[in-house]
C-alpha cells in the first residue's frame, strides 16, 4: 500500500499533511483499498469544530458506511466539494485529489502525537 | 473463517485476488480487484461470469411429479412446454414465502414413465429448508425428491455479449433460444451442460448447470474465450447491485416468511386460478388489496439508503428499507421498501432515516432498470 512520506497518520488509517498553518486530511491508500469502491462522502461544514477522535463525517462504500474521525482537535476551514460528485477520486488518488478537509489545529503541537510514516507502515503490516 | 463451505473455484478466486466473505454458510468472492462498480458495468456492457455454486438444485421425478410440483409452487407448470423455465415461489399456507426459485421442465427419457421431470434452482440460504419443505409434502404423491446440489455446479454468464460468446462454446445453435427456455447440450468437447436463458441481472445471458468436476474447465474456458471482449469474473457485491437495479427480489430482504408475493408485486409468478399451498390466502389478499406494497424510491437529497433504515411519511415511521444503495448504471441513490398501500403512489415524498438524519426521497416506478429482454 502507498504511503505519503510527507504526511502523518492515525490508527484509523487517515493521513494529515501540513499546509502552512493548516492541516490537510484524508484517508490512506490502505483505507480506500479496504473500503473498496466509494459511492458517497459526507463532509462537515466550514467552521465546524471537533475534538480528537470525534466523527467529522462519513465515507460510504458499496457495502458499508464508515466514520471519518478527527485526527486532532481543531476547526474545519475548507471542504473538498468535488468529492460529492466524484467520490471515486478517493479510491484513485487518496493522498492528492482525494483530500477531504483542511483543519486549523487547536494545538499545533498535537502534530507530534500523530504516527510517523514509519510507525504507520508498521501498523499497516500487522 | 469459521466452518464455511467452499466451492470448487475457491482457490481460483483467492489466487486471482477475490475478496472472500461469508454468505449463506459459504465463503464466496464479494469482489475481485476489478471492484464492485466496474464489475457491475462490465456485466451491463460486455459480460460477467458468476460463481453461484452455493445455490441449490433439486430434481423431482415420478408419475405424479407434475401434480406435486404444481401443488408446491405458485405458477401453473402445466402451462410450461418441455424445456421451458419459469420463476415461481414456494409459499406457506398463509401466503408468506418459503423461497423463490426457477422451475425447469425437462425431458426424462430414462425416467419411469419417460415423460418429464422437474429441475428446481433454489437459493443458497434456503437449501435445507426447501428440501425439507418438499419432502414433508411429498408423502401423498408418487414422486422422488432428490437434492442434487452437491454434484451440480452452477454458474451465471450474463451480459449483452454472453449469447454470442456462449454460442461459440456450445454444440447447439443458441441463436433461436427463447428467454426463459432451457437447452441440454455440451461444451468444451463433451461436458454435459444444462443452459437456462435466465438470470438475476436484468441482462441477457445464461445460467449453467453441469457436473462439479468440470467447474474449473468451464470457468477458465469462458473467461479465456471472452477475454478480448471484456468478460470479467464478478462477485456478490455486483450481483446484488445488478439484481437491485432490475428490482429483482432477494430472499430475506424483499421476500421472506412474513411477506407475500402479492405485496411484493410478483403477480407474474402467480397462477391464482389453480390450487397450490398458499393460494387461498393470496387470492383473498389480492381481491381485498394488500395493506402494504413494495415500492421503489429515489433519494431527492443525495445520501445512501441502506437495508433496515426506517422510512417515514409525515413524521411517522411507516416502513423500512429492504435494499438500498448507489445504483451504478443509473447513477442514483435508490431503494426499495414496503409502505402502506395508501402511501405508495408514484411521486409521493417520503423520508429515510439515514443514521440519525432525515433525508428526503420520492417514490418512483419499478423496475429502476428495465431488463434487456423486456425492451
Amino acid at each position: 500500500m502507498k504511503i505519503d512520506p510527507n504526511a502523518r497518520y492515525t490508527q484509523s488509517h487517515e493521513w494529515v499533511r501540513k499546509d502552512g498553518d493548516l492541516l490537510v486530511y484524508g484517508i490512506t491508500d490502505h483505507a480506500q483499498n479496504a473500503l473498496s469502491d466509494i459511492v458517497y462522502v459526507e463532509l462537515p461544514s466550514i467552521g465546524d469544530k471537533f475534538a480528537q477522535g470525534e466523527s467529522l463525517g462519513t465515507i460510504e462504500s458499496v457495502k458499508a458506511a464508515s466514520d471519518l474521525t478527527m485526527p486532532i482537535e481543531g476547526e474545519v476551514t475548507e471542504v473538498n466539494e468535488a468529492l460529492f460528485n466524484s467520490p471515486e477520486v478517493v479510491n484513485s488518488d487518496p493522498y492528492g485529489e482525494g483530500w477531504m478537509v483542511k483543519i486549523r489545529p487547536a494545538n499545533p503541537a498535537d502534530w507530534d502525537s500523530l504516527l510517523t510514516p514509519e510507525s504507520y507502515e508498521k501498523l499497516e503490516g500487522e | 473463517m469459521e466452518d464455511l463451505k467452499r466451492t470448487a473455484l475457491h482457490a481460483w478466486h483467492v489466487a486471482h485476488g477475490g475478496r472472500m466473505v461469508p454468505f449463506a454458510g459459504w465463503e464466496m468472492p464479494v469482489q475481485y480487484p476489478t471492484g464492485p462498480l466496474a464489475e457491475h458495468q462490465a456485466t451491463r456492457r460486455a459480460a460477467g461470469l458468476f460463481d453461484i455454486d452455493h445455490m441449490g438444485q433439486v430434481e423431482v421425478r415420478g408419475p405424479q411429479a407434475a401434480d406435486f410440483v404444481n401443488r408446491m409452487v405458485t405458477y401453473d407448470i402445466t402451462k410450461m412446454k418441455l424445456l421451458d423455465a419459469h420463476y415461481a415461489i414456494f409459499c406457506y399456507a398463509n401466503g408468506g414465502c418459503v423461497d423463490d426459485l426457477f422451475v425447469y421442465k425437462l425431458p426424462d427419457p430414462a425416467g419411469r414413465d419417460g415423460k418429464e421431470y422437474y429441475f428446481l434452482a433454489i437459493n443458497a440460504s434456503n437449501r435445507e429448508k426447501d428440501v425439507t419443505w418438499l419432502t414433508a409434502h411429498a408423502g401423498n404423491y408418487d414422486v422422488e425428491v432428490k437434492d442434487i446440489s452437491d454434484k451440480t455446479y452452477m454458474m451465471a454468464f450474463q451480459g449483452p455479449k454472453a449469447p454470442e460468446l456462449m454460442n461459440r462454446l456450445t454444440r447447439a445453435d443458441l441463436s433461436q433460444m427463447a428467454r426463459f427456455s432451457a437447452i441440454q447440450d455440451e461444451v468444451f468437447g463433451g461436458v454435459p451442460v444444462l443452459l437456462g436463458r435466465t438470470g438475476y441481472t436484468g441482462e441477457d445471458g445464461f445460467e449453467l448447470f453441469f457436473p462439479v468436476e468440470a467447474a474449473l474447465q468451464i470457468w477458465q474456458g469462458i473467461l479465456d474465450a471472452g477475454e478480448g471482449d471484456g468478460v470479467k469474473p464478478v462477485g456478490l457485491a455486483a450481483r446484488d447491485s445488478l439484481r437491485f437495479e432490475a428490482c429483482m427480489p432477494l430472499y430475506g430482504h424483499e421476500i421472506d416468511a412474513n411477506t407475500t408475493p402479492v405485496e411484493a408485486g410478483l403477480g407474474f409468478a402467480l397462477s391464482l386460478e389453480k390450487k397450490f399451498i398458499g393460494r387461498d390466502a393470496l387470492l383473498k389478499q389480492k381481491l381485498e388489496k394488500p395493506d402494504r406494497v413494495l415500492i421503489g424510491f429515489e433519494m431527492i437529497e443525495r445520501s445512501v439508503p441502506r437495508e433496515g433504515y426506517e422510512v417515514s411519511s409525515g413524521g411517522r415511521v411507516v416502513g423500512k428499507v429492504t435494499t438500498g444503495m448507489y445504483a451504478p448504471t443509473l447513477e442514483k441513490y435508490l431503494g426499495m421498501a414496503y409502505l402502506p398501500r395508501e402511501l405508495s403512489a408514484r411521486g409521493t415524498e417520503i423520508e429515510v432515516n439515514i443514521r440519525g438524519k432525515t433525508v428526503k426521497a420520492q417514490i418512483v416506478k419499478r423496475p429502476f432498470y428495465i431488463p434487456a429482454y423486456r425492451r
